[in-house]
């Protein structure tokens, strides 16, 4: 259960955001969850409705937006996909890879008024 | 109240709830949601680079036998090489119990719900040592193959602990894990005889998910392949040093 540190986490960046832009309440945040990230995204928005509450987040609507895993293969020299437990190319076997995206964990922009 | 990290509980913010002028905006904020931890973690490592530590990250499943492997290294090695330990469990200080009672320093983080340790508790454990007097700095992490992958603490490098009892595929179950580490540390072989682990199996499954990975079979009873670790880890400090 990472998920909760990470929202947590998620609820202190927006936050701080939120109120240096003076916000009064947040609408809504677009978050990036990449699928090699070894996040559980129902699990973060689970975390969240417990962690927004008191906060100037407390209301507003998580979306979560999934990046599929991508990595370069070396053994054939092309771009697959991979998901979180591939460990060899899917198209020629070899273990050669190296993720090129999904791993990414990033709040992108919030709604605020 | 901590410089690094501002700790201290934050002032209660006005929480006005009036929707009068409707002025929605939208804000750009682009941030990665472990930049706390990655830059906390980026202050640990410079202070402890300034102190010539090396510092290792123990990872394994509960049970794998982390504690005894580092009690039997500090009754070898603490001679001629100065160590503290930080244990990271969810409850209790047996494991820093058993640390202390080996001479060398040892604080004990309980992480209480918390699956894995975060550089905020490390950097903050640390407090409790003599970094001058130190060249070696242990963690023991929380036994858990999942969580502690995410969260750098400013270690020099990750060791994996893989004790037989397990299964040999415990390397692509949780490939995360096996592929942030540099070594990989195959415990308890002195039960190999009484197991079907298969220890070739085991090692192609873990070059898999990381060509680079050290490998080092070892057993805390029997005392086989200790010398090949003690010298892993004199390699790495003599590293450490010329890299200052």
């Amino acid at each position: 259960m990472h998920e909760l540190g990470i929202t947590q986490s998620l609820v202190e960046i927006a936050e701080r955001a939120a109120s240096e832009q003076g916000a009064q309440r947040v609408l809504t945040l677009t978050v990036e969850i990449g699928e090699l990230a070894g996040v559980v995204p129902d699990a973060v928005a689970f975390c969240f409705e417990a962690c927004v509450h008191g906060t100037l987040l407390e209301g507003s609507q998580l979306l979560i937006r999934s990046i599929p895993g991508r990595a370069h293969c070396a053994g054939c020299a092309t771009e697959v996909a991979v998901e979180p437990m591939t460990i060899a190319c899917p198209a020629c076997g070899s273990f050669a890879l190296e993720r090129r995206q999904g791993e990414e964990l990033r709040l992108l922009e919030l709604e605020i008024e | 109240m901590c410089t690094d990290c501002g700790c201290a509980p934050d002032a209660q913010h006005d929480h006005h709830h009036s929707h009068d002028d409707g002025s929605m905006r939208t804000l750009r904020i682009e941030e990665n949601l472990l930049a706390k931890n990655d830059r906390l973690a980026a202050a640990n490592r410079t202070h402890f680079a300034a102190h010539g530590l090396l510092t290792l990250n123990l990872v394994s499943s509960p049970g794998s036998g982390k504690t005894t492997l580092l009690e039997r290294t500090l009754r070898d090695l603490s001679g001629r090489i100065g160590f503290a330990v930080l244990e990271g469990d969810q409850q209790t200080s047996n494991d820093a119990d058993r640390i202390a009672a080996t001479g060398v320093p040892a604080h004990q983080i309980n992480t209480g719900a918390g699956c894995h340790l975060d550089a905020h508790m490390v950097g903050h454990g640390v407090e409790h040592f003599d970094l001058d007097a130190t060249d070696i700095l242990l963690i023991e992490n929380v036994g858990n193959l999942v969580c502690p992958a995410a969260f750098d603490l400013g270690e020099d490098a990750k060791v994996a602990v893989l004790s037989v009892t397990e299964g040999e595929d415990k390397p692509v179950k949780y490939p995360q894990m096996f592929r942030a580490a540099s070594l990989m540390i195959i415990n308890k072989i002195d039960l190999l005889p009484y197991l079907d682990f298969d220890v070739e199996k085991c090692r192609t499954y873990a070059l898999q998910v990381n060509p680079g990975l050290e490998i080092i079979e070892l057993s805390c009873r029997s005392g086989a392949g200790l010398d090949v670790w003690y010298a892993w880890l004199e390699k790495a400090l003599a590293q450490k040093r010329v890299g200052r």
